[in-house]
């Protein structure tokens, strides 16, 4: 298995603040670490952020307001799955709930110690 | 103690093979040592510790394996058997190209990867085809070879539900590389012929491979058409040949006949795709005895079909010219202003080209020659440049 980390990007309201999720989309991130064992998968965690506009940036010594890069689609979340190839983690990463936006797969080093303590 | 060991590997075997090594171990060492006070206990955790050695040399192992299995730049000699028959088994092959073609790579990486690893063809000349410097193409090719290990692209025919987007991705891989071959915008001919000759095995290869995909005869044939006309595409000076101009009797029979078998079985097996209907507008044309002789009632409705299954403005240009030969060029220069304005086609050279042509057949000559001005300066193709200053030459100016 390899470990993946979604990245979700979801479009923001205006000036960087959070958007209105709907219930619905809440109750489908809650369920997802359900349905990727289904498929053959698992979640090893996540987190969510606050919306870009409460962030801080910082570049050399200076410290500015907002997100180190500014874009329409936002970060807005991120978390770990174990699939068997890339593939599988494209099958697992498009079961993500999304409103208006996307996610990015991105594979991560190799650290896998997992199975090897006995 | 088996039951032991396994809980390490999970797996019957790789148990059994770890405590049968550890009885062979305890023959020597018990022999030299003495028998332990547990024997059993001994067993038990040479045993565990042998499974836990080997699995993890083959965790290792799978991780590397995507490595070596791309690294047959390193073996010399290897490359070139790649379309032997005593290369991988067709599997593998399909395997192969499935890696090599798939959508987490760009388009330039996966003809690159595709050329190099399943046609072998040496970087050098993948490099000179596409007309970029030697380490350009060679970066290109080390970095999707690390992208396939690091995101773990897997080797592996993709699943049923996956199968005709995958199947559609190699398609068009293929079909790029006979179009870069065929209208090189320059190169040498050994260059061109050699693509070309490439793209036609891989379509050939992957018919049997894929039965059940009807698109990848549809590809075959297309590709055959275009190879059956190719003798004709410009004349003894290299001048680039409207398919009105083309010597039909040079057309090679063979290939156009084992087109249209293709085609025909392609469109029974239900709604064609896009190759299968661009291979089918293509043998319509080969099998016409000349080009006002052509069935452009016919061509026109598998245009409409194509435009419906691919909506893309290049076909919609093609289209454009069946209008013109059903219903007037009028009617058809309406359709190619139309694209003008949508903006989607600025910077393609057929365009104007095509303009200019309609132009020329209603007899507004100024303006054709302002679009046959605006397509030469968009070629940079010597045999189409020579081509459309021809055109430009006859035009009448008032």
């Amino acid at each position: 298995m390899t470990q993946y980390a979604i990245l979700i990007f979801e479009r923001e309201a205006e000036g960087g603040q959070a958007p209105d999720l709907p219930p619905e989309i809440l109750e489908a991130h809650g369920a997802l670490p359900g349905r990727i064992v289904e498929k053959g998968g698992k979640e090893l965690g996540g987190i969510a952020l606050e919306p870009s506009a409460t962030a801080t940036t910082i570049r050399g010594d200076l410290v500015t307001d907002g997100p180190f890069i500014e874009t329409k689609e936002a970060l807005a979340g991120v978390f770990v799955i174990e699939a068997r190839d890339l593939d599988h983690a494209i099958e697992l990463a498009k079961m993500t709930p999304i409103v208006s936006g996307g996610v990015e797969v991105r594979p991560l080093v190799a650290l896998d110690f997992s199975g090897l303590t006995s | 103690m088996l039951a032991a060991t396994v809980r390490v590997t999970r797996d019957l075997d790789a148990a059994e093979e770890a405590v049968q090594d550890a009885y062979v171990q305890a023959l020597t060492r018990w022999g030299r040592d003495g028998v332990p006070a547990r024997p059993g206990a001994w067993l038990t955790t040479v045993a565990r510790r042998t499974a836990l050695n080997n699995l993890r040399r083959q965790r290792t192992l799978r991780a590397k394996l995507p490595l070596l299995l791309m690294d047959v730049d390193a073996v010399p000699g290897v490359e070139a058997a790649a379309l032997d028959d005593a290369a991988p088994i067709p599997d593998d092959r399909l395997r192969l190209i499935f890696t090599c073609c798939h959508p987490a790579l760009s388009q330039e990486a996966q003809v690159a990867l595709t050329l190099r690893l399943v046609c072998g063809v040496s970087t050098p000349d993948i490099a000179h085809a596409f007309l970029v410097a030697e380490p350009t193409m060679a970066a290109r090719i080390t970095r999707a070879k690390k992208k396939i290990a690091a995101a773990r692209i897997p080797y592996a025919v993709p699943a049923a539900r996956d199968l005709p987007v995958r199947v559609d991705a190699v398609l068009t891989v293929i079909h790029l590389l006979y179009a870069t071959g065929h209208t090189a915008h320059s190169g040498t001919n050994l260059v061109r012929d050699e693509l070309t000759g490439r793209a036609l095995d891989l379509a050939r290869m992957l018919r049997p491979l894929l039965p059940s995909e009807p698109e990848t005869a549809g590809l075959l044939a297309l590709l055959l058409v275009h190879q059956a006309r190719r003798a004709t595409r410009t004349d003894a000076h290299g001048r680039l040949l409207r398919l009105e101009e083309q010597d039909r009797t040079a057309w090679d029979r063979e290939l156009i006949a084992e087109a249209d078998l293709l085609v025909v079985g392609a469109l029974r097996a239900g709604p064609p795709g896009r190759f299968t209907l661009q291979a089918a507008i293509a043998s319509l044309h080969a099998q016409a005895p000349s080009y006002a002789d052509t069935d452009w009632p016919q061509i026109r409705t598998l245009y409409d079909e194509l435009l419906r299954r691919w909506p893309s403005p290049v076909v919609a240009l093609n289209r454009a010219v069946a209008v013109s030969m059903v219903d007037g060029p009028a009617a058809a220069l309406l359709e190619v202003e139309g694209l003008e304005a949508d903006g989607r086609l600025t910077g393609y050279r057929y365009l104007p080209a095509t303009k200019a042509d309609l132009l020329t057949r209603l007899g507004r000559h100024a303006e054709a020659a302002a679009a046959y001005r605006a397509a030469l300066a968009l070629s940079d193709n010597a045999a189409e440049q020579e081509f459309l200053q021809d055109r430009l030459s006859r035009t009448p100016l008032p």
